[in-house]
């Protein structure tokens, strides 16, 4: 359970990008967190493995203080929080295969896996999750080779070589169009549903949301506007999410 | 804006501006003395074009000569006509001149006629005094070019030297031997050193480049702006470096003691090369683990970190052992390959450089092992401790580091200026640092963490800045006094002038990186080195290589003058040949300069392509 209590983010130049927010997350559920550009979902999913520093407020998975643990104790952590990004994040110019391996640096020796030695399990383990997603043929391939949706699944191994008990996705498919965005969501689903992986995912599209999400949690200028069902998500809700002048597409 | 409104002080703004430019160029034209009457003199002008000529043909191919002389005799002022008759008739059995009239006042002009000269031959005509045999006098651009029958014929002016006695004029006549003109004595020694000049450039580009990428990790503000850490961990990390330098150093020398009765023996060198890595190798593989998912006990990890120790101990040995085994190895192969032994005594040379580094890089490591191992303890402590007992202890290990390094520094100083008062040098240092050791602890809250990287980094960076600003030519200076005069000094100042600017091209290649890849290892878990390695360093290696490809280039043309400050390579001879006024041989260096410096933009632009 991953529990969020009074989270507040102010960076550096006064912005408050989040403001306040307390929610719960039960493990296992499909948590979609929406909201306008700048609402603060990204400062939100990456206060959760502290790529950002929280300001105020805490933190806790299954008893373990996130807000207060050690360098040592966070990196430990994060190998535990897949982490799945609107631009991928690949390292361009490494191969597929190197790209996914990445995700168990958190794990193997750092002595060896400054030389690229991987232990011969976690090899066999990548190529097992590329096949999951659907990239098995390019491991050799450089990461910028791949299409756009292709890339994503890359990264969607990566997250899964971490063994997660959690995956963090920011905007997964805001820059994939509507085929490619459904595809990729079905994998999370299907993490979701077959190994137990609670996924946080920020998303754009209301139809995805109401598709894939088993919760909703809505920000607007770091506030949390609204949290409950997909379903309870009606014009007025949407227009204390989305502001007056929100017009519902798709 | 006010001005819009108002464009009277707009204008005469922009009045003041324009009075103030003309203002300054007119002071730089004073300054840098532009005087283009100098240029238009007549004097000025022959010089400029005598010059011009004589660098356009560079002195590379020339004919051999053969050559006659022949020589007639000239009254300046006429003498009675007795002294005209008593004249030999010329010998007309070889080559000869008659010159009309015999006589003439200096400053007047008389004819010269050869005669049997070799065919279409040219040269120099010379007045020879009679006082003064050894000193011919040239007359001008007075050339003599025989026909081809041999024949010649030129008006002189004679040169105001008069004398009773009789005088004469030489003709040395020249002709080239052979259908081919052949390489100078100038092509070859141009030759000799634009290599040596080339292998200059490219020793000094590896050596500043190997030690540039570590310095361009830690002037990178975007990899040092987050790593923070407690007071204890900095101030045990800074008295592990000079620590761990010390018991490295003492390892080093101990292990090449013990290794020093094997070292006149080949095979025993090999075996060692052998044998001792690969123990260090399953010592290690036994004490790194590829994969733990959780830290075992106290015991097994004291034996690892033994077992590491001797592994590294057995390295030491084995490097010890490979550069006997090289300098061995080198001394023989020297005597065998005869005219190959260059490559024999390479080998002895890196054997010798293998031997010198070793206990240099033994102290590194060992200092960087111990301060990284310091550091984390230091962590532990602030991080479990209560706040008093991390206070506590902040204070004690602050002092001591501060005493340390302020101490070392004062060594230092002693060392280069020679001040021998250690209350002075050492005392007083070590107290200062102390006591500032002292105030940072009391001033700190104990569990707060300070902003090392960003230290580290603005110490790199005013390193980096400092040294970049000493022009190599000036560091070849220093390094010709540390080695002596030859291209080793050249290399050596290069090499560092190359490490200190790819040290602050490479950093801001590091800055420049897209931050994605790096918040994506980061979110894996991955430490720093590794986030370094995985979403760093694939992203810098294109720009790191065209980079170095640059740097090649301009150490290239660097090193064509790191000559004339006697740091080798061409720019010796070139110096040379200019203060000699020898322009025909300094066009020749010039040309091979421009050939090299020409060739390597083209063969880097090639690889860049090849490789990014």
């Amino acid at each position: 359970m991953l529990q969020v209590t009074n989270l507040t983010k102010v960076y550096e130049g006064g912005v408050k990008a989040l403001d306040d927010v307390t929610f719960t997350v039960p493990d296992g559920q499909f948590l979609a967190v929406i909201g306008l550009s700048g609402s603060g979902k990204s400062t939100l999913l990456r206060c959760i493995n502290r790529l950002v520093e929280p300001t105020e407020g805490r933190i806790v998975w299954n008893g373990y203080d996130i807000t207060a643990a050690t360098p040592d104790e966070m990196r430990r952590i994060r190998r535990r929080f897949g982490m799945v990004f609107q631009h991928f994040n690949l390292v361009n110019r490494s191969s597929v295969l190197t790209n996914v391996l990445a995700g168990r640096l958190g794990y193997v020796n750092p002595a060896w896996s400054l030389v690229n030695r991987f232990p011969r399990e976690d090899v066999e383990k990548a190529i097992h999750q590329m096949a999951r997603v659907g990239i098995a043929d390019k491991a050799s391939q450089r990461a910028d080779e791949l299409s756009g949706g292709q890339q994503q699944r890359v990264g969607i191994a990566r997250a899964l070589m971490q063994d997660p008990e959690m995956i963090l996705a920011d905007e997964p498919v805001a820059s994939l169009d509507p085929v490619l965005a459904h595809s990729i969501m079905k994998h999370l689903e299907e993490i979701n549903n077959e190994d137990g992986v609670t996924v946080l995912c920020s998303l754009h599209f209301l139809d995805i949301v109401h598709r894939y999400a088993d919760r909703v949690i809505a920000l607007n200028e770091g506030k949390l506007v609204f949290e409950g069902l997909p379903a309870e998500i009606d014009d007025k809700k949407f227009k204390d999410i989305y502001g007056r002048e929100a017009e519902r597409v798709g | 804006m006010k001005t819009d409104h108002k464009p009277f002080w707009k204008s005469l703004r922009n009045g003041l501006l324009t009075v103030v430019v003309i203002v300054v160029f007119a002071y730089g034209f004073q300054i840098t003395r532009v005087n283009l009457t100098e240029l238009r003199s007549e004097q000025r002008q022959e010089s400029l074009a005598r010059v011009l000529r004589t660098l356009a043909r560079p002195d590379l191919f020339a004919y051999e000569k053969e050559e006659v002389v022949a020589t007639a005799p000239v009254f300046v002022t006429c003498p009675g006509e007795s002294a005209l008759e008593a004249l030999p008739p010329p010998d007309t059995s070889g080559p000869y001149m008659v010159i009309t009239p015999p006589c003439a006042e200096p400053d007047e002009s008389v004819q010269v006629e050869g005669f049997g000269f070799f065919r279409n031959g040219e040269g120099p005509l010379r007045f020879v005094p009679g006082s003064d045999p050894a000193n011919p006098v040239t007359l001008g651009n007075a050339v003599a070019a025989a026909d081809a029958q041999g024949h010649f014929q030129a008006t002189l002016v004679l040169p105001d030297r008069p004398s009773e006695e009789v005088q004469y004029i030489r003709a040395t006549i020249r002709r080239n031997v052979g259908t081919l003109p052949k390489l100078t004595e100038t092509a070859y020694s141009t030759w000799d050193k634009i290599i040596e000049t080339v292998f200059l450039a490219l020793l000094a580009t590896v050596m500043g480049t190997l030690l540039a990428i570590p310095l361009g990790f830690l002037a990178a503000r975007n990899l040092m702006v987050s790593v923070r850490s407690p007071l204890a961990s900095i101030a045990l990390s800074l008295l592990g470096w000079p620590l761990g330098m010390a018991l490295g150093f003492v390892a080093a020398r101990w292990i090449s003691g013990l290794g020093e009765p094997l070292t006149a023996n080949l095979p025993a060198n090999l075996a060692a090369v052998v044998i001792a890595p690969l123990g260090a190798w399953q010592a290690m593989r036994w004490a790194l683990p590829q994969e733990e998912l959780n830290p075992p006990p106290l015991g097994i990890r004291l034996a690892r970190v033994l077992a590491i120790l001797l592994a590294a101990l057995a390295v030491l040995f084995a490097l010890f052992q490979l550069a006997a085994l090289a300098m061995n190895l080198g001394a023989r192969l020297e005597e065998i390959l005869n005219a190959l032994g260059f490559l024999g005594s390479f080998l002895f040379q890196l054997g010798e450089i293998l031997r010198l580094a070793t206990p240099v890089l033994a102290a590194l490591a060992a200092g960087g092992a111990l301060s990284s191992q310091l550091s984390r303890v230091g962590q532990r402590i602030s991080e479990q401790a209560s706040a008093g007992w991390v206070k506590m202890f902040n204070v004690i290990v602050a002092a001591a580091a501060g005493a340390s390094t302020m101490g070392l520094i004062g060594l230092g100083i002693d060392l280069l200026y020679e001040i021998g008062q250690p209350s002075f040098t050492l005392w007083i240092p070590m107290a200062v640092g102390a006591i500032a050791g002292l105030v940072l602890a009391l001033l700190v809250a104990p569990k707060d963490t300070l902003p090392s990287g960003m230290a580290i980094y603005s110490i790199t960076r005013t390193i980096l800045n400092l040294t970049r600003s000493v022009e190599a030519l000036v560091m070849a200076i220093v390094f010709v006094i540390a080695v002596g005069i030859g291209p080793f000094a050249g290399v050596l100042a290069l090499g560092l002038h190359t490490i200190v600017s790819l040290g602050k091209l490479y950093s801001e290649q590091v800055e420049s990186i897209m931050p994605g890849p790096l918040e994506a290892v980061e979110a894996t878990g991955a430490n720093r080195l590794q986030t370094i390695i995985y979403a760093v360093v694939p992203q810098i290696v294109p720009p790191f290589i065209s980079y170095t490809m640059y740097r090649w280039d301009i150490n290239v043309r660097m090193s064509t003058i790191i000559g004339f400050v006697g740091g080798g390579g061409i720019g010796f001879l070139l110096q040379q040949n200019i203060n000699l006024l020898n322009y025909r041989a300094a066009a020749a260096q010039m040309l091979a300069i421009a050939v090299v410096v020409a060739a390597m933009d083209y063969i880097s632009s090639y690889m860049r392509q090849k490789v990014v």
